[in-house]
């Protein structure tokens, strides 16, 4: 897919006058945060677990090239066949090159990240074979052609009606004047459709959440059980990873997948939790007979033991989407690429450079609950605002923020300056925000409330309350 | 055009040694625990969630397996197997005719007592309306259920039909998914099938089917099974 990242404060602005994109992110702010407290509350052990499954991919990615080496062994061993790709577009030869092998005129495919990474879709269309997304998300923005808007909830910003509309278009041979008010109802179209597409695939395309060194094996998550259709039926079965979603061990990834779905969706295990390896064994009455990973790095190897290097823990499980102040006002489609939120902010200018992307660094208010619930740990603030830096220091930023950021510095690097000057203005905006608590409107800040309330600060400065001795909460992420 | 592979692994070395300090290129071997990691597969932390004496490990499997929409029954051995099928189905409208992974054959089910029940062996195809398959294990912790693939368990018949019943034994029944790795690397050890003990599918299965992708309103029977009912057989 294009990036239309560079045009991020146009798109910010356009999501922010959707009514009904607002509706659809109200309905997700509700859900997978409570969600995720409960599942996380009802697991004494979880945030050791996070500290565990930080630590096992921290340990991977010191070691990675021989664990990359020890599971294309395996893959081997058991039948399997490897290809390293080092950019999106060899990765794309060697998936049609399969497909061509394997006279291939449709692909099932299951929801893949990497794959739209890589833009698969296009470029099999391109050439004459038909990709057909099976997971019920992907499936309804494949028809619209839409990227995702979230990592595990690609369709999160479209009401039913606008499904039931889709579907209407879509399925011209069917009656009409069907009812599809219900999400059943569209839900049973959507299976029933692709039912035939699942058993007339000649190869079944998914994504690997995790690769096993210790067996060869991919590990495969999904609810709706599109991945095991995907794979299970077809002659041939293709798996696309990128690097860094190694393990070493099944108990390794055991652990993993016990944060995994307690983080994305609030559940304690997703419903399907599928290993794969090699392909079908000589007696075996299904499976595919051939089986190829994909094993892309498109910039993951620079990322490395760099500033981003532990973003590569990342496991997708869209946590840090859900708790995000911005993502929740704009949705994923405004951040221009197929990764949003605060992992894409910091993922999408390594994956298609700053020039490209600088704007996203800029999409977050640093308030750092996306640290506080990401299961790996990974400090997404600080490489925010490494990002922040890089981009100022590159001079990208805009010349009247860039002399107010400098005036600001020199303010906050001089207490008794601050405390002079920011007294006043804290009780004036106090004062006149007793109603509501909130601005809609300051005089000189337009660029600032125009899409944003400011909350009207309460009882005095920092300085002042921690002086009464005031002491801040603990609070739980 | 040098070959990605070895410029792939270039790059990644080259990180690696460089955030290793002097320390690479030395004598010392700098992946000895990576080596170990793999040789011990040592369990990491296990929730004491499914730590419990068999009863009560089997109460928290149906406890949790409930709590994700399966329905569960109990049996006291495989005789009892055909008649609860045939009550489950019944109970639920559906037709009395079900695909089976021939490890539940006759030989282990006494299908045939059930004179109402039409059953076939084999893999699904997509028209049956309901399916049996066997269950290696069954894990406590999330009411999980671990079924391997094979020539007796074929995959298909847990994702095809829109019912899926699975049997599992109650001694089967597992705290955690760690004991259960630890049993399939010691009874399939030595399986010169290629993959090593691994068949070429290991399934966890936890509750049926479902999605929530349209509003976030959750639906069973997504893709798979709508109904996933669950056997355990006391023995
Ligand atoms: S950065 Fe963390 S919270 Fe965000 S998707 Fe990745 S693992 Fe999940």
């Amino acid at each position: 897919m294009k990036s239309t990242a560079a045009n991020f404060e146009d798109n910010a602005e356009k999501a922010l006058a959707d009514d009904k994109l607002k509706a659809a992110l109200s309905k997700l702010s509700e859900g997978f945060p409570a969600k995720r407290r409960e599942a996380a509350d009802r697991l004494p052990e979880f945030e050791s677990l996070r500290d565990q499954a930080r630590d096992i991919k921290s340990h991977v990615l010191a070691n990675l090239d021989f664990y990359l080496e020890q599971f294309e062994a395996r893959v081997v061993e058991s039948g399997g066949t490897v290809h390293w790709c080092r950019t999106a577009a060899e990765a794309r030869t060697t998936i049609l090159r399969i497909c061509r092998n394997a006279g291939a005129k449709t692909v099932t495919k299951s929801k893949s990240m990497i794959g739209e990474e890589i833009a698969i879709n296009e470029h099999l269309e391109h050439h004459g074979v038909e990709p057909v997304e099976t997971d019920l998300g992907e499936y309804i923005i494949q028809l619209r052609h839409e990227p995702p808007s979230h990592i595990i909830a690609p369709a999160i910003h479209l009401s039913k009606e606008q499904v039931a509309d889709t579907f209407r278009k879509s399925h011209p041979h069917l009656a009409p004047e069907r009812a599809l008010e219900e999400p059943r109802a569209l839900l049973e179209e959507a299976r029933s459709e692709l039912r035939q597409k699942f058993l007339a695939a000649d190869v079944g395309l998914t994504g690997a959440n995790m690769l096993i060194a210790e067996t060869g094996s991919i590990a495969l998550v999904t609810n709706e059980g599109n991945a095991d259709l995907t794979y299970s039926l077809p002659k041939t079965h293709i798996a696309i990873a990128s690097l860094e979603k190694i393990v070493p061990t099944l108990e390794d990834a055991t652990t993993i997948l016990r944060v995994l779905a307690r983080s994305a969706t609030g559940q304690d295990m997703s419903v399907y939790n599928t290993f794969c390896t090699g392909p079908k064994r000589a007696q075996d009455l299904d499976g595919p007979e051939d089986f190829h990973i994909v094993l892309l790095d498109n910039g993951r190897s620079k990322m490395l033991g760099g500033e981003f290097h532990d973003m590569l823990r990342c496991i997708r499980c869209g946590a840090c989407l859900n708790h995000c102040p911005v993502y929740k006002s704009i949705g994923g489609h405004a951040y221009g690429w197929v990764y949003s939120g605060p992992m894409g902010a910091v993922l999408i200018p390594n994956l298609i450079g700053l020039d490209e992307a600088g704007h996203l660094p800029n999409a977050s208010t640093l308030c750092g609950k996306c640290e506080d619930v990401c299961p790996m740990r990974i400090p997404l603030p600080r490489m925010l605002r490494s990002w922040r830096t890089q981009q100022f220091e590159a001079g990208k930023t805009a010349p009247l923020s860039r002399s107010l950021l400098r005036a600001w510095a020199f303010v906050t690097a001089r207490p008794w300056l601050y405390r002079i000057m920011v007294a006043p203005a804290v009780s004036a905006l106090a004062a006149l925000g007793r109603k509501g608590g909130r601005f809609r409107r300051l005089p000189l800040a337009g660029g600032w409330t125009k899409h944003r309330d400011l909350p009207a600060p309460e009882g005095g400065t920092f300085v002042s309350r921690w002086n009464r001795g005031e002491r801040p909460g603990e609070k739980k992420p | 055009m040098s070959d990605a592979r070895s410029e792939i692994l270039g790059a990644v070395r080259d990180a690696i040694a460089k955030s290793h300090g002097s320390a690479a290129g030395g004598p010392t071997d700098i992946h000895a625990d990576a080596r170990s990691r793999l040789a011990d597969h040592a369990a990491n932390l296990i929730p004491a969630r499914g730590r419990l004496g068999r009863k009560a490990r089997v109460d928290l499997f149906i406890r949790e397996a409930e709590r994700v929409n399966a329905t569960v029954a109990r049996v006291s051995s495989t005789s009892g197997v055909p008649r609860e099928v045939a009550r489950f189905l019944a109970k639920n409208n559906l037709p009395m005719s079900l695909k089976i992974a021939p490890e539940t054959s006759e030989d282990t089910i006494p299908w045939t007592e059930q004179t109402l029940l039409k059953v076939e062996e084999g893999r699904a195809d997509g028209t049956e309306h309901a399916s049996v398959s066997h269950a290696f294990a069954g894990v406590a912790e999330t009411g999980t259920l671990v079924v391997l693939s094979g020539p007796g368990n074929p995959t298909t018949l847990n994702f095809l039909p829109p019912t899926h019943i699975c049997v599992v034994a109650a001694p089967e029944i597992a705290g955690d998914y760690e004991e259960v790795w630890s049993r399939l690397r010691s009874e399939k050890a030595g399986e010169e099938t290629g993959g090593g003990f691994m068949p070429r599918t290991v399934n966890w299965i936890t509750g049926p089917s479902r999605t929530a992708d349209i509003e976030q309103t959750l639906l069973l029977g997504a893709h798979g099974p709508q109904r996933l009912h669950i056997v355990i057989v006391d023995e």
